[in-house]
């Protein structure tokens, strides 16, 4: 007998293994769903796949009244467009800010404690300031993304920048470097890489942001629609949002690592 | 022409002095080695001949001029790791340096310039022996291959005086001695003032012209920290006569070479 930690799947066995979980939730879900259905047709708590279609295909290929729109593709769109906007303004003051802060001992000595304090306040708790400052539509939202999402990216980013060895910058100096040069030759490029990784970790935080700033108010948006339907108990309709949103976020996940590996191939390269 | 010249520089940090009373006075094209224990401050003095660290007494002069107080590019360096930019490819990271000076916004280069720049780069690779590597990227050399890059890297701004702290220190032997050989083969060539720290004598009398010991000679048992290390011994490790009448018969021995070959 082996230690358990030397015994390692194969590929063919990993695959199997990975795909098992997904499977198990499903059947047991399917399960669950038909006890319930037999004792009665009408359950509105699990319902069966057959529900879930209905209800998607209805979501998406018919207008509906109120708001002239197809509501999957219209929710959809109003929430990814404040979870990019967001998302991309947070990413660059995190990377303006995180070089300029981590770089610049002045700057650091200024802002550093206040960006550790600052990163601290919880985003939620000031929403409703947000919406008392800034109104109840899209830049309140917008801003909650940003709140909640910009001082992980600064800090990270600082981090980098105090990570690269001080040799390099040294040496940069003794190629003749001004600190713009250092800033965009060296510094820049090997940001970068790490910024799209952390942006990649706030995908998480930013949908939940979206989510509870939509919650409480909108005219649109995967969350408002989820919270929306709530009160007619129509889990036809959440859970296949909910499986939507993981689906969205998987793929913005698996597109920023494509990018990464293709926009910074020496990033993957490791000393061997 | 290139002279260094230290006025009795002291290095204290707080209470703790590092180094005391270190007076130098190096002639022009000198390989000067520093040598010592571990911890005695030997990098200190490299640092502050870099100006990545300032004396807290005296003043270090070259050509008669104080320093700067910063990193400029007539000092080149060349550390034990790190010296090359991983997100650069070997020819970018030689490219580098002279982009910077001649392009203070975009830091590029482009058309006759660039092609000029790039031929430059080339043959300096060709000369430490990196020409077919040219487009890898530093991560995918071997310990040696990164410490020519770095040293073609230097080279290529034409530094006074070029630094090397510890830069074989984490080689095999092997590389460590065919490194030896290209750096001192550079050194003739480009004639320029070499100073390198190492903790290791065989290489230190090896490569020197002059080879300094640094120690401390006084210690008090009770606060060790009161008294810091300063040069113990200075060799004269190949004299200068020497050195100047064997580069006067390679020269003579090559005149009569092509003398013959030309008849």
């Amino acid at each position: 007998m082996r230690r358990i930690i030397n015994y390692t799947p194969s590929t063919g066995v990993r695959t199997v293994l990975g795909v098992l979980p997904f499977v198990v939730v499903i059947l047991v879900y399917l399960v669950a769903s038909g006890e319930r259905m037999a004792l009665d047709p009408n359950d509105k708590l699990m319902p069966g796949f057959a529900a879930f279609a209905s209800a998607i295909t209805r979501l998406a290929t018919t207008l509906d009244i109120a708001t002239k729109q197809y509501l999957l593709w219209w929710d959809t769109w109003l929430s990814l467009w404040r979870l990019f906007v967001g998302l991309g303004i947070a990413a660059a003051l995190g990377l303006v800010l995180g070089i300029l802060i981590g770089f610049i001992p002045y700057l650091r000595g200024m802002f550093e404690p206040f960006m550790a304090a600052f990163s601290l306040i919880p985003p939620l708790a000031v929403l409703p300031i947000l919406f008392i400052l800034f109104g109840l539509g899209e830049v309140s939202k917008i801003v909650l993304i940003v709140f909640g999402v910009a001082p992980f990216i600064i800090r990270d980013v600082m981090l980098r920048v105090a990570s690269i060895p001080r040799e390099q910058i040294i040496k940069a100096q003794t190629l003749g470097a001004s600190t713009w040069q250092m800033i965009s030759g060296v510094l820049l490029p090997q940001v970068l890489p790490r910024l799209i990784d952390s942006v990649r970790l706030s995908l998480g935080a930013a949908w939940l942001y979206v989510i509870a700033a939509e919650a409480i108010t909108a005219e649109g948006g995967l969350g408002y629609r989820i919270f929306l339907v709530r009160r007619y108990l129509a889990m036809d309709v959440i859970l296949p949002y909910v499986a939507w949103i993981t689906l969205l976020a998987f793929v913005m996940d698996w597109a920023l690592r494509r990018l990464n590996a293709f926009a910074f191939p020496w990033d993957r390269i490791r000393e061997g | 022409m290139t002279t260094i010249v230290f006025e009795d520089v002291w290095k204290e940090y707080d209470e703790r002095i590092v180094l005391e009373r270190v007076n130098l006075s190096l002639a022009d094209h000198e390989f000067l080695v520093i040598i010592g224990p571990s911890g005695v401050g030997k990098t200190t003095l490299l640092r502050m001949l870099l100006s990545q660290e300032q004396p807290s007494r005296g003043r270090i002069l070259i050509d008669g001029e104080p320093i700067a107080p910063e990193p400029t590019a007539d000092r080149g360096v060349v550390f034990q790791r790190y010296s090359v930019f991983p997100h650069l490819t070997v020819l970018a990271n030689v490219m580098r340096g002279p982009q910077w000076v001649a392009s203070p916004f975009l830091g590029r280069l482009f058309g006759a310039r660039r092609r000029a720049l790039e031929a430059e780069a080339m043959a300096l690779l060709e000369r430490v022996g990196l020409a077919e590597h040219a487009a890898k990227y530093p991560q995918q050399l071997s310990g040696g291959m990164q410490q020519r890059l770095a040293l073609a890297q230097a080279l290529i701004m034409k530094p006074k005086v070029l630094l090397l702290d510890e830069p074989f220190g984490a080689l095999d032997p092997g590389t460590r001695k065919s490194m030896h050989e290209l750096v001192r083969d550079l050194w003739e060539e480009h004639r320029m003032t070499i100073v390198m720290v190492t903790h290791d004598l065989a290489e230190a009398f090896l490569l020197g012209t002059r080879v300094i010991a640094v120690d401390r000679p006084r210690k008090d048992p009770q606060a060790p920290e009161r008294f810091g290390a300063t040069i113990a011994s200075d060799f004269e490790a190949k004299c200068r006569i020497v050195r100047e009448s064997r580069r006067f018969e390679a020269a003579r021995a090559e005149a009569r070479l092509q003398l013959v070959s030309s008849n």
